[in-house]
């Protein structure tokens, strides 16, 4: 141990720590997707949000010298193209999932517009808590430099999940998801509620984006979501709209990540790609054993265009 | 404001008209003496491949007489060919450098054949008789520049172990790999390289997970051939690894973890070009160099690296600048184990063989599949 050689515990280390590293997009994306869905509307366009939330994040921690004002500004960005997308979708005859293409390929455009100068500089970035100070292990250490986003992310999931069961708010967005009707009957404006759930949603997918630019892998650059966003859409989808599984389904996916290259660390090389493939093999996985011709999706929002 | 009337049609008109008039607007024409046009394939501040060619293109603007223009991001498809039209139809381009490795066949081929007068130089592709006499490749031997790295990172290294974040199993990036092992192999017999293939040539998470893996399992000294270095850089001088760079010099991405690195020199081999073309010359269609043809070139040492390594690193450094040195000699055995190269046989820079490499040697910890 004293030479730092931990042979094959790094595979496990690594997944842990990259169910914690990698995870925390997937994690904002898939809460603020989630916060949408509930409310009756699909919006795709959250890995433009991300990626321009990556983007502004980085540009203005540069300009200011604090991360925690760059982690603001992509927030107030997300929450900016999530009104542009609830606004658009608010006209007639207009259908949700293809204004989220759009705004998915303009945020994405947009941001690699506006970053062009922000490639090169060096920007601030957010602090991490040391939880491995009980560990003389230096990968332990490494694997549990946390984030302060990963745990507000991580204590988000139990309190949305308590909010759509309890609170007024969690069942107006929820009224407005299962049925328009009964929302607008009760007197309530459907378009507000989906335009605010929208906006939270971008928000939060927003801050999951500055923690790609700021945290880990920590700089701006035009790969560096490589279809995150839409994974963690997709994640919404197999974690049942439930907040709590959307957390398990993040970490996983975070997890799953790491796996292929600290396979290839120990020496296991064969089927690299494949190991790589992994996320998105737990993906298929999944909806393969959950979906079934008979039946709607258990949890899954009746007013969404997709079941409607 | 009443959105509900606005039809979408109009919306889609509008949008339209922008973007054609903000497509003609882009590229105003004017009257230079001769026009080179430069096309990358990402970023062209990526702090890596892109970043090297740009500083390639910066340095003819400084030329008298030459108007330089650039387009980023166009993608290795019939994009490239349109890119081409217009640079040759709208500025008047008469030279033209498409850099990245796909653009090659079949799109620039195509626009050499259909424009015969004008010049096309393209970097790693193999020229070949078939292809048009007005078309060219130029690559450079970068791996002399990584054996060199390798001399350094084997000095530097404590444990012996140095890890390599790698896009992709190709020749180029094997020979990079394995030049890089037996550099480091002349200062420490025992140093191994341990690989980790990413699947691609931009995956910033995969690439920050395989540093941190790499460190994990112990490696303290680390490069890469990805795209953009700058993810490997800064995320394993976070850990106290330290680093050989890639493409250009990425020493202000991380001063105290920076040793030297492997870089392309294209501001001193574009030059070179455009002075042949003044001069009424044909530039080989097939061309090629290393440190001393100055195509490639090393990054001034850092801080970290010892008076001993960079002793021998000048040694071996001005071998390959004066009579040559051949990396790749028998007897050469790959990592599992079959001999590669046999006693005997030297394999020098032009060797084809070489540019057809499929294996990983001794000491490199990885497989190619």
């Amino acid at each position: 141990m004293a030479d730092g050689n931990i042979g094959l515990w790094t595979v496990p280390l690594a997944v842990l720590g990259g169910a914690i590293r990698v995870s925390t997009p997937f994690l904002f994306v898939s809460l603020g997707e989630c916060i949408t869905e509930r409310s009756g509307r699909i919006n795709l366009g959250l890995e433009g949000t991300l990626v321009m939330g990556a983007m502004s994040a980085y540009g203005i921690s540069y300009l200011s010298g604090s991360p925690w004002l760059g982690v603001l500004a992509a927030g107030l960005t997300g929450a900016l193209l999530g009104a542009l997308h609830a606004g658009i979708c608010s006209l007639p005859r207009v259908n949700d999932v293809a204004v989220g293409i759009s705004l998915m390929l303009f945020g994405t455009g947009l941001a690699f517009f506006l970053g062009k100068p922000l490639i090169e500089p060096t920007a601030a970035r957010l602090p991490a808590i040391d939880f491995g100070w009980w560990s003389d292990v230096p990968q332990v250490r490494a694997a549990l430099r946390i984030n302060v986003l990963f745990l507000i992310g991580v204590a988000l999931a139990p309190i949305l999940f308590w909010a759509f069961k309890t609170t007024r708010w969690g069942l107006l967005i929820r009224t407005a998801g299962e049925s328009a009707d009964a929302a607008r009957a009760m007197g309530h404006s459907v378009l507000a509620i989906r335009l605010r759930a929208t906006m939270a949603g971008g928000f939060l997918a927003g801050i999951g984006g500055s923690f790609l630019s700021l945290f880990y892998p920590g700089s701006w650059n035009e790969g560096l979501s490589s279809g995150q966003g839409i994974t963690a859409v997709a994640l919404v989808i197999f974690a049942r709209w439930d907040p709590m599984l959307c957390l398990w389904a993040s970490l996983a996916f975070g997890g799953a990540a790491a796996l292929g290259p600290a396979l290839q660390s120990v020496g296991v090389t064969s089927g690299y790609h494949l190991f790589n493939a992994a996320p998105y093999i737990l993906t298929l996985l999944i909806m393969i054993i959950t979906c079934s011709p008979k039946r709607t999706l258990s949890g899954a929002p009746a007013e969404l265009s997709i079941t409607r | 404001m009443d959105f509900g009337r606005i039809s979408r049609r109009h919306l889609l008109q509008g949008g339209a008209a922008l973007t054609l008039g903000a497509a003609a607007g882009l590229r105003p024409a004017f009257a230079g003496d001769t026009t080179i046009g430069f096309i990358y394939v990402g970023s062209r501040d990526d702090y890596g491949y892109n970043q090297a060619h740009a500083q390639g293109a910066a340095a003819l603007k400084k030329l008298p007489g030459l108007k330089v223009i650039e387009e980023e991001k166009v993608p290795e498809t019939d994009a490239v060919e349109k890119t081409i039209e217009s640079m040759i139809n709208l500025d008047g381009a008469t030279l033209l450098f498409p850099t990245s490795f796909g653009y090659y066949n079949p799109h620039m081929i195509k626009m050499a054949a259909k424009y015969p007068k004008l010049r096309f130089e393209h970097c790693g592709g193999l020229w070949s008789e078939k292809d048009p006499k007005n078309a060219g490749s130029y690559f450079g031997y970068i791996d002399e520049a990584q054996y060199i790295a390798g001399i350094v990172a084997g000095y530097t290294s404590k444990s012996g172990k140095l890890g390599f974040v790698a896009a992709k199993p190709i020749p180029q990036v094997l020979r990079n790999i394995n030049a890089f092992t037996l550099g480091a192999q002349l200062a420490n017999p025992k140093a191994t390289t341990q690989v980790i293939f990413t699947g691609d040539w931009s995956m910033p998470v995969k690439e920050a997970e395989a540093t941190n893996s790499l460190i994990d399992q112990g490696v303290d000294v680390l490069t890469c051939h990805v795209d953009g270095p700058k993810t490997m850089v800064e995320n394993a001088a976070r850990r106290g690894a330290f680093v050989t760079g890639y493409h250009v010099n990425q020493s202000p991405l991380a001063p105290k973890a920076y040793l030297t690195g492997a870089e392309w020199n294209w501001e001193a081999l574009y030059p070179k070009f455009v002075k042949m073309l003044a001069a009424g010359e044909s530039i080989p269609n097939f061309y090629r160099g290393g440190l001393k043809e100055e195509v490639v070139k090393i990054s001034p040492y850092g801080e970290a690296v010892s008076e001993q390594a960079r002793k021998h690193a000048d040694e071996i450094k001005a071998k390959f600048l004066g009579d040559g040195y051949t990396i790749f000699k028998g007897p050469l055995k790959d990592n599992k184990g079959n001999t590669v190269i046999t006693a005997g046989t030297e394999r020098g820079q032009k060797d084809p063989e070489l540019e057809k490499m499929d294996y990983l040697v001794e000491g490199v910890i990885g497989a190619t599949s």
